[in-house]
């Protein structure tokens, strides 16, 4: 099991200590401990099940840990949930945007409840659309929008606060390699402006997009590393070869 | 080649099984409901006047006055709270909703009564609810004329006595729940099989699951099959449940063959699951899919239905419209058989409509649904 | 954060195909055809009169049976059998049987009888329409006793007369008991049953998750939700005040803001039934489900069908935790009535109660499912 000691906590903007998440006799998450940098950008990598997504709810707050604390952006996840929310974003699987809503109608809703006011509202919406390159899409429903359009929205409508921290889970299913590519540089755009992205994935591809990733099995850490290190330690060709070796000794599958 | 089909049938089949039983509380409601309904239903809907609340406003005080009093007193239709004084105090007792009738003697009631003939009793019933309000003035009016028979005909020859006997057929203790047993099966049925049916298969459109359904080998009419069955298992479980209740909690016997009930419950079974295959090619969402069979289905039934208003009293296009609902053609049959106890004979109209709506029904959704996919 | 919580509530509500159509639209229909349908007056029986005696009498009180306006005359037979087969298969309701000789035994022995048979199925409607038949019957008996008497000279002593008055409904119309129920049934309709689906829907499709990881509170995301639904809810009950009043001429005795006051406190507490029912569903088929069993269990225990005091004990005593039996009694009370604040106080603090006991159980059955 992999342990980090942490030396330079104003540098950190997560910071977890033996997390461990149980339902009833289930332990979805088994005593885990990392720290993340500002501005970086994390991989959780794992096999469906093997509790990325448990652990990340725990750290956005909207899920209790059994055992074990964390800090994210400074701010303990079981008694300061509150404050948590203000300072991230979050994006899940379903990008839940409201279909029914226009572009525009999106973006101010979050905006508007993370607490800008109309005139922030109006310049962050022109400067996404702007960024986007999504000017003509203003007024078009959502639900008229391709896969990969809404897929970027939700990732941009996640940020539209600016929050020191953003979790994306799982956001790149279902969408063709090309719109996951764009969506890497908006990421790597995010991360240059100092907002650290903490992700989920099983795309063994895009973990090594990531400046560092962490494998979990069954619950537990098995490596934390940059890619390149993990490719060197277990001497393996890439990511997914060191998931392979790794991943054997899942218990638990699929 | 066919038994793998089979086996891939009844692998979905499972599946959709375990969607609906993992969930204990979706399970639990499903068989608890039909339960309740027709406890509550059975037990609760009476159409028997009991400790009615009455005043009396009485001016003459004397002897018939208090006798016709004490009738109604110990009578267990009615409990006479009290006395009144004039008739303000009668209105703000009504304004208060505490009682539902009043009795008004005349003055001099007795005096009037022997010679004059002008004494009256007036019976002022609270017209907002007026079956209600006709029943108690009826039962009221029976008792004093008992009371005029007993006391004041004794001894003198009435000329021209006609006594009316009367029958109850089928059902002599005028129990609400021979009405009610066969108006809670269709409902529930309809319930489960059109709404659930066309809900679950909404909600797969919602998700997008069934564009991924779709695309696999298996036919679509394999895979819609696959999600009706579970449902078909649960109304024969929710059928069952409804009878035993009905014979054994509620005393409603079965008075006809129990087949022949069996035969054209699933004659019904298949009509309503028609139905919601039907409404699920229509609609896009599980809102939609819910308030047309709410409003479409469910709504009618219950008005429809002759189960709490009678259809005789209704204008002839809603006579009409009954008749075009499945589930008023098997309520009729299903009270024809099992609380009348006719035979098949008399239930071959409504058996043959059924069924010629099943097919119809089946055939349009079959067609629509093949339309959508291609 | 509310002002954008409830833009977008708007937005969704009005962009919405079907929604504010059947906002509008449905109280119109609902209160043009339900009064018709839901007419719980028994008219137009179905009578067979089997008349074996053939003689004067029989033949008046048949006449007499015809004009009364409650029935319709199907056939006269002299055979029973007949008779009995045509109520086997619903042609008829009712059998009227004269027996021969009922006009000699009238006349010779002073007493004859005849005999109803009523089907049955439908006790109320059995009940309802043998008793009518039976109070024709007796009118019947009392004018050829007058006849008699008159003929006579005879005095017919000691006698009183009995007369039925209605009270606020003399002309007895079940329209003005039904109408009062359709508006109640409507808000519920409009401000318990649409929010909780919606809630549910938004949990289904993930959204509210999304909501759970901003700052927003819940107690906002559950006000935001439901004030669109009052303000429809409002809108569709003047709606209904207003065709009830145009087509029915049926305006509120009693005073409007008496009613609007009780109908919110109503609506708090369908609006917290609404929320209780959202938390613990996890589909929009299971929220159907419990909403559709709950809502129709409160419309029976209501009164509406059966007056809460013919019911057994037990389910009287269920009786007081449906919403729906107070706000119908009230509706009732200030159309037809026009009870004032004070009369209705009991039924004010017995809806408040529910109100405060719905959406406390909402809240605490909220953070109990968050974990």
């Amino acid at each position: 099991m992999y342990k980090e000691t942490h030396t330079h906590e104003e540098h950190l903007s997560i910071v977890a200590q033996g997390l461990t998440k149980r339902f009833g006799s289930f332990t979805a998450v088994d005593n885990i401990s990392f720290n993340v940098k500002k501005g970086e950008i994390f991989g959780f990598l794992g096999a469906n099940g093997a509790g990325k997504t448990t652990a990340m709810k725990m750290l956005c707050g909207l899920s209790k840990p059994t055992s074990g604390n964390a800090t994210v952006a400074g701010f303990d996840v079981s008694t300061q949930s509150e404050q948590i929310k203000k300072n991230i974003g979050y994006m899940s699987q379903k990008f839940a945007l409201y279909e029914d809503l226009k572009v525009w109608e999106n973006m101010r809703l979050y905006a508007g409840i993370y607490g800008l006011n109309d005139n922030e509202i109006k310049s962050r919406t022109d400067e996404i659309l702007q960024q986007l390159d999504f000017q003509n899409e203003r007024n078009t429903l959502v639900k008229a929008l391709p896969l990969g359009w809404k897929q970027k929205l939700a990732f941009s409508i996640s940020i539209i606060h600016q929050p020191d921290i953003v979790f994306l889970d799982e956001p790149t299913g279902g969408v063709d390699p090309a719109a996951r590519r764009q969506f890497w540089e908006l990421i790597y755009q995010t991360a240059d402006k100092g907002i650290t992205v903490t992700r989920t994935t099983h795309y063994m591809d895009e973990a090594e997009y990531c400046n560092r990733i962490c494998i979990l099995v069954d619950g537990k850490i098995v490596a934390l590393d940059s890619p390149k290190q993990l490719k060197e330690t277990y001497s393996a060709q890439n990511i997914d070869e060191v998931f392979r070796l790794l991943a054997r000794k899942a218990i638990r599958n699929q | 080649m066919y038994t793998n089909r089979f086996s891939t049938f009844l692998s979905f089949v499972r599946k959709e099984c375990y969607h609906i039983f993992r969930d204990r509380w979706t399970t639990i409601i499903l068989l608890i409901m039909p339960v309740l309904m027709i406890i509550l239903f059975g037990f609760a809907i009476s159409t028997e006047v009991k400790n009615a609340h009455i005043v009396v406003l009485d001016p003459s005080q004397d002897a018939a006055t208090h006798a016709i009093v004490n009738k109604l007193a110990t009578s267990e239709y009615f409990t006479i709270d009290r006395y009144v004084y004039d008739l303000k105090e009668i209105d703000a007792l009504f304004k208060k909703d505490k009682i539902g009738m009043c009795i008004v003697f005349s003055e001099r009631f007795y005096e009037n009564m022997m010679h004059s003939g002008d004494a009256h009793i007036q019976l002022i019933a609270d017209g907002s609810d007026p079956n209600y309000a006709y029943t108690l003035t009826q039962y009221a009016t029976a008792l004093i004329s008992t009371y005029q028979q007993e006391n004041l005909f004794q001894n003198i020859k009435l000329p021209y006595q006609i006594q009316t006997d009367i029958k109850m057929l089928y059902n002599p203790t005028l129990k609400g729940a021979y009405n009610t047993v066969p108006g809670v099966l269709g409902m529930v049925l309809m319930l489960i099989c059109a709404m659930m049916t066309s809900i679950s298969i909404a909600r797969e459109k919602e998700m997008g699951n069934m564009e991924i359904l779709l695309v696999s080998p298996l036919k679509p009419i394999t895979i819609i099959l696959s999600k009706t069955v579970p449902y078909i298992i649960l109304s024969f479980i929710n059928f069952a449940t409804i009878l035993l209740l009905s014979v054994f909690a509620l005393k409603v016997p079965i008075a006809g063959s129990l087949g022949l009930i069996i035969l054209i419950s699933c004659i019904f079974i298949f009509v309503s699951l028609a139905l919601g295959l039907l409404i699920s090619t229509l609609v896009n969402t599980q809102m939609v899919a819910m308030l047309i069979s709410g409003v479409v289905l469910m709504f009618p039934v219950i008005l429809l239905s002759g189960m709490i208003f009678p259809v005789e009293s209704m204008g002839v296009f809603f006579q009409w419209l009954a008749k075009i609902l499945p589930a008023n053609w098997y309520i009729a049959a299903i009270r024809k058989v099992m609380i009348q106890g006719l035979g098949i004979t008399s239930v071959v109209k409504e058996i043959i409509v059924l069924l010629s709506m099943a097919v119809v029904l089946i055939a349009v959704s079959i067609k629509k649904f093949k339309v959508r996919i291609e | 954060m509310l002002k954008y919580l409830l833009e977008k509530e708007f937005k969704q509500f009005l962009r919405n195909r079907f929604l504010p159509k059947f906002a509008i639209v449905f109280p119109f229909a609902i209160l043009s055809i339900f009064p018709l349908v839901t007419n719980t007056e028994i008219k137009n029986i179905r009578l067979c009169v089997v008349d074996n005696d053939k003689s004067g009498y029989a033949y008046r009180l048949t006449e007499k049976i015809k004009s009364s306006g409650y029935f319709i005359l199907k056939a006269v037979t002299t055979n029973e059998k007949e008779a009995f087969e045509l109520i086997e298969s619903h042609k008829i309701d009712i059998i009227l049987e004269i027996p021969s000789r009922f006009e000699s035994d009238l006349i010779k022995e002073n007493k004859a009888s005849v005999l109803i048979s009523a089907n049955a199925v439908n006790g109320m409607k059995a009940g309802l329409s043998s008793a009518y038949l039976s109070r024709i019957i007796a009118d019947f008996n009392q004018d050829i006793r007058i006849d008699l008497l008159q003929s006579t000279n005879q005095q017919l002593s000691p006698a009183f007369g009995i007369t039925p008055l209605f009270r606020y409904n003399p002309l007895m119309k079940s329209l003005f008991n039904m109408i009062p129920a359709i508006l109640v049934m409507l808000m519920s309709v409009v401000c318990g049953f649409l929010p909780a689906l919606n809630i549910v829907a938004e949990k289904e499709k993930g959204t509210i998750e999304q909501m759970n990881v901003t700052p927003v509170s819940k107690f906002t995301l559950i006000l935001a939700k439901l004030i669109p639904f009052w303000v429809v809810g409002f809108i569709a009950l003047n709606i209904c005040i207003f065709v009830a009043w145009l087509f029915y001429d049926f305006f509120p005795q009693g005073n409007l803001l008496t009613f609007y006051l009780f109908a919110a406190v109503f609506v708090l507490a369908m609006s917290g039934f609404g929320l209780v029912v959202s938390n613990y569903a996890k589909s929009i088929q299971q929220a159907v489900f419990i909403m559709f069993f709950f809502v129709l269990t409160f419309v029976f225990l209501s009164g509406l069908y059966t007056p809460a005091a013919n019911m057994p004990d037990w389910a009287q005593l269920l009786s007081h935790i449906s919403p729906l039996k107070y706000i119908i009694l009230v509706v009732r009370l200030i159309y037809l009535k026009g009870s004032g604040f004070t009369d209705m106080l009991p039924q004010f603090f017995s809806l408040t109660f529910l109100a405060l006991f719905f959406n406390t159980w909402a809240v605490l059955s909220y953070r109990k499912r968050k974990m």
